[in-house]
C-alpha cells in the first residue's frame, strides 16, 4: 500500500493512486463525549463503503471530519492525499447531507445551477437532474418538494463537480420504502462509472444490499471491518444451547466453531460459527443433553456487534479479531 | 473516475479551483431573484418608501417650501430613499440567518465558495435591490413633479444614499449572525423603524426634546441621513456626523466579521 501525503500542497506522484480516504487515529470529544475515539481507516479508490453503526456511534461526526466540516482533536485526515478542504475546492469530493443544506425558496433547478455556478468544472444541471431521477420537477419550490425528493436533489447537487469521491450521512432517513429503492438505484446506476462511495446506514439492509465492504462503528470505535458477506459470515451464525452439569466457561472455549461462550446454572449456550461441528463434539465429548441449535439472524449480530449490553460486548471483542484479519486484507488490496 | 493511476493523476491535475474564490454571475443573479422572491422584503423596500413620499411628501402645506438648493418635497424624497435603501440592505445581509438556520451555509462549505465570496455576494445583492430601492422613490419623485433640485443634485443624492446605504449592508450581516432566523425580519423591521424615526427620516429630530435629540445623535441612522442631505441644504459637514458613520461601520462589519470567523471556524 502506497500512501502519499501531500497536505503540504502538491499533487501526488503520478503513478499512484492515494487512498480516497485515510483515517489515522481520529478522534473527537463533544465535552464529556468521545464521539469519535481512535479511527483509522482507509478507502481505496473505486470502494463502495457503508459505514454502520446505530445512532450516536460516532458516524456522522466522522463523516463531518472526512468533509473537513469539523476539525479532529488529534489523528490525521486526508482525501486523495490533500486536506478535506482542499479536495472539496477541487471538486474531488461531495456530500449527500442527512437533512438541510437546501433553500425552501428556490426551483430544483436553481438550486442544482447554483450549486454547479461555485465549481470551477460542472456537470449540466439538466443532465444531473436527470441522472437523479427528478428532471420532471425542476421548476418546483424546493419547499413544496417532498422528502425523498430534497434527498435526490441533494444527490443531484453532489453530482455537480462530478466528484471521485461521494459521501452520503444516512441518505435515506425518513424515506418510504418506495423513495428509499428509488434513491438507492440512482446511486447505484451512478456508483457503476467507478465513483468511489462512502455512506453511513444504521439500516443493515441497505449495507448489505449496496456496499462492497461495511466498516462497523459502536461508540466512535470500529468493531468490525470486512466485505458484506464476510460481515454476514461472522453474523450468521448459530447458538447453540444444552444442559451440561458443572462446566466452566474456560473448558468450553476450545470446543470447535464456538467463538463466545455463556455458562448459566447447568445450561451452557455457546455462539458458533460452526453449529455442526459444535453440537458434534458436545454430545460425543461431553455429558451435554437436551441439544438445541438456533440460528442468529444478521440482525441479532448487528445488535451483539453493537449494542451496549455486557453480553454483546464479549461478541463484540471477538468481532474485532475478525476485523483485524479483514482490515489486513482489504489493506493487501489497495 | 479513471482507473489506471497515470490517467487518474492527470484527472487530479485537470481539476482546477475556481476563479475568485467561487464568486460568480449566476449565483449573485440567484441571489437577487431570491430576495425579489420575498414578497415582504420587496413590499418594504420598493413599495413602503414611495407610498410614504406620496403621502408625506406631497402635502401641499410645505412640499413646495424652499429649503437648500431645492425644496421640501425633495428633501423628504432624499429621507424615503435613504430608508428603501437602508432597508433593502439590511434585509439583503439579513438572509444569511435564515440560509444558516437552513443549513444552506453548511451546504455552501461543501463547495469551493470562499467565505469572502460568498459575503461579497451578499453585499453586491444588498446594493442591487438598494439601487431599485433608490431609483423608484425619485422616478416617483420625478414623475409627480413636486420635488425640485439642480439636476446633478438628483444624482448626487442618489448616489450618497445609495453607497451609504452599504453601512446597514453591515449591519444586516451582523443581525444575520445574531438573531435566530424566526425572528430576524420582524426584530429587523422594528429596530430600523425605531432607527429611522432616531435619525430624523421621517420627522425632524428637533421636534423631540432635548435629551432625545442628544440621544438620537449617537444612533446609526442619523449621521448618515444628515450626510445624505449635505447636498442639497448646502450646508457644511459637520465632523461628528462623519464620526457617527464611520463609528458604526467599524462597530458593523467588526461585529460581522467576527461572527463571522466563529461560524466558520467552530467546526
Amino acid at each position: 500500500m502506497t500512501v502519499t501525503r501531500t497536505d503540504s500542497g502538491t499533487w501526488p506522484a503520478s503513478g499512484t493512486v492515494p487512498p480516497a480516504i485515510e483515517l489515522a487515529g481520529v478522534r473527537k470529544h463533544f465535552g464529556q463525549v468521545r464521539a469519535v475515539d481512535g479511527i483509522d481507516m482507509t478507502v481505496a479508490s473505486g470502494e463502495i463503503v457503508a459505514f454502520l453503526g446505530p445512532n450516536g456511534a460516532g458516524k456522522t461526526s466522522t463523516i463531518d471530519i472526512v468533509l473537513g466540516l469539523s476539525r479532529p482533536d488529534s489523528g490525521s485526515v486526508s482525501v486523495y492525499g490533500m486536506a478535506p478542504r482542499r479536495a472539496i475546492a477541487h471538486g474531488l469530493i461531495s456530500a449527500v447531507m442527512q437533512t438541510g443544506g437546501l433553500l425552501k425558496d428556490l426551483t430544483v433547478y436553481e438550486t442544482v445551477e447554483y450549486t454547479a455556478s461555485l465549481f470551477a468544472h460542472s456537470q449540466s444541471p439538466r443532465e444531473a437532474l436527470s441522472r437523479a431521477g427528478i428532471a420532471e420537477i425542476a421548476d418546483r419550490r424546493v419547499g413544496k418538494c417532498s422528502g425523498g425528493e430534497q434527498q435526490r436533489l441533494r444527490f443531484a447537487m453532489a453530482l455537480m463537480p462530478d466528484p471521485e469521491l461521494l459521501v452520503l450521512d444516512e441518505p435515506t432517513t425518513g424515506m418510504d420504502v418506495e423513495g428509499r429503492r428509488n434513491f438507492w438505484s440512482a446511486i447505484r446506476k451512478d456508483a457503476e462509472q467507478g465513483r468511489t462511495v462512502l455512506f453511513a446506514t444504521h439500516y443493515l439492509e441497505e449495507a448489505d444490499a449496496y456496499a462492497d465492504r461495511i466498516v462497523l462503528v459502536r461508540h466512535g470505535k470500529i468493531v468490525a471491518d470486512g466485505t458484506a458477506s464476510e460481515i454476514k459470515a461472522m453474523a450468521a451464525g448459530r447458538t447453540v444451547r444444552a444442559t451440561l452439569p458443572g462446566a466452566a466457561e474456560a473448558d468450553l472455549r476450545d470446543v470447535p466453531g464456538a467463538e463466545v461462550v455463556e455458562v448459566r446454572g447447568e445450561t451452557v449456550l455457546i455462539h458458533s460459527k460452526d453449529s455442526d461441528a459444535t453440537a458434534r463434539y458436545l454430545l460425543t465429548q461431553t455429558a451435554a443433553r437436551d441439544l438445541e441449535v438456533t440460528a442468529r439472524g444478521i440482525e441479532d449480530a448487528f445488535i451483539a456487534l453493537t449494542g451496549d449490553d455486557t453480553h454483546s460486548a464479549a461478541t463484540h471483542s471477538a468481532g474485532t479479531g475478525t476485523a483485524a484479519t479483514d482490515s489486513a486484507a482489504s489493506a493487501g488490496a489497495i | 473516475m479513471s482507473t489506471t493511476p497515470s490517467a487518474f493523476a492527470a484527472d487530479l491535475a485537470a481539476r482546477r479551483m475556481p476563479p475568485a474564490g467561487g464568486f460568480n454571475l449566476t449565483a449573485l443573479r440567484l441571489e437577487i431573484r431570491r430576495l425579489l422572491r420575498n414578497r415582504r422584503t420587496v413590499i418594504i423596500t420598493i413599495i413602503f418608501p414611495v407610498f410614504f413620499f406620496l403621502i408625506f411628501g406631497l402635502n401641499k402645506a410645505y412640499a413646495s417650501d424652499k429649503i437648500g438648493h431645492g425644496n421640501e418635497a425633495a428633501f423628504i424624497m432624499v429621507s424615503l430613499g435613504l430608508y428603501g435603501a437602508v432597508f433593502a440592505a439590511t434585509s439583503a445581509g439579513a438572509m444569511v440567518s435564515i440560509e444558516r438556520a437552513q443549513g444552506w451555509s453548511r451546504q455552501l462549505r461543501l463547495t469551493p465558495l470562499s467565505p469572502v465570496a460568498y459575503i461579497l455576494m451578499k453585499v453586491l445583492t444588498a446594493l442591487v435591490l438598494g439601487a431599485g430601492s433608490v431609483a423608484v422613490v425619485l422616478i416617483a419623485g420625478a414623475l409627480t413633479n413636486k420635488a425640485s433640485m439642480p439636476a446633478y443634485l438628483w444624482v448626487v443624492s442618489g448616489l450618497s444614499v445609495w453607497v451609504g446605504s452599504l453601512l446597514f449592508a453591515a449591519f444586516g450581516l451582523l443581525m444575520g449572525f445574531l438573531l435566530p432566523a424566526e425572528n430576524v425580519i420582524q426584530l429587523m423591521s422594528l429596530m430600523l423603524t425605531l432607527l429611522s424615526f432616531a435619525g430624523g427620516l421621517f420627522i425632524p429630530i428637533s421636534q423631540f426634546p432635548q435629551t432625545v435629540q442628544d440621544i438620537c445623535k449617537w444612533t446609526p441612522l442619523y449621521g448618515l441621513n444628515q450626510l445624505v442631505h449635505t447636498p442639497l441644504l448646502g450646508t457644511g459637514v459637520d465632523w461628528t456626523w462623519v464620526v457617527n458613520v464611520l463609528a458604526w461601520l467599524v462597530i458593523f462589519v467588526g461585529g460581522a466579521a467576527l461572527r463571522f470567523r466563529q461560524d466558520t471556524s467552530r467546526v
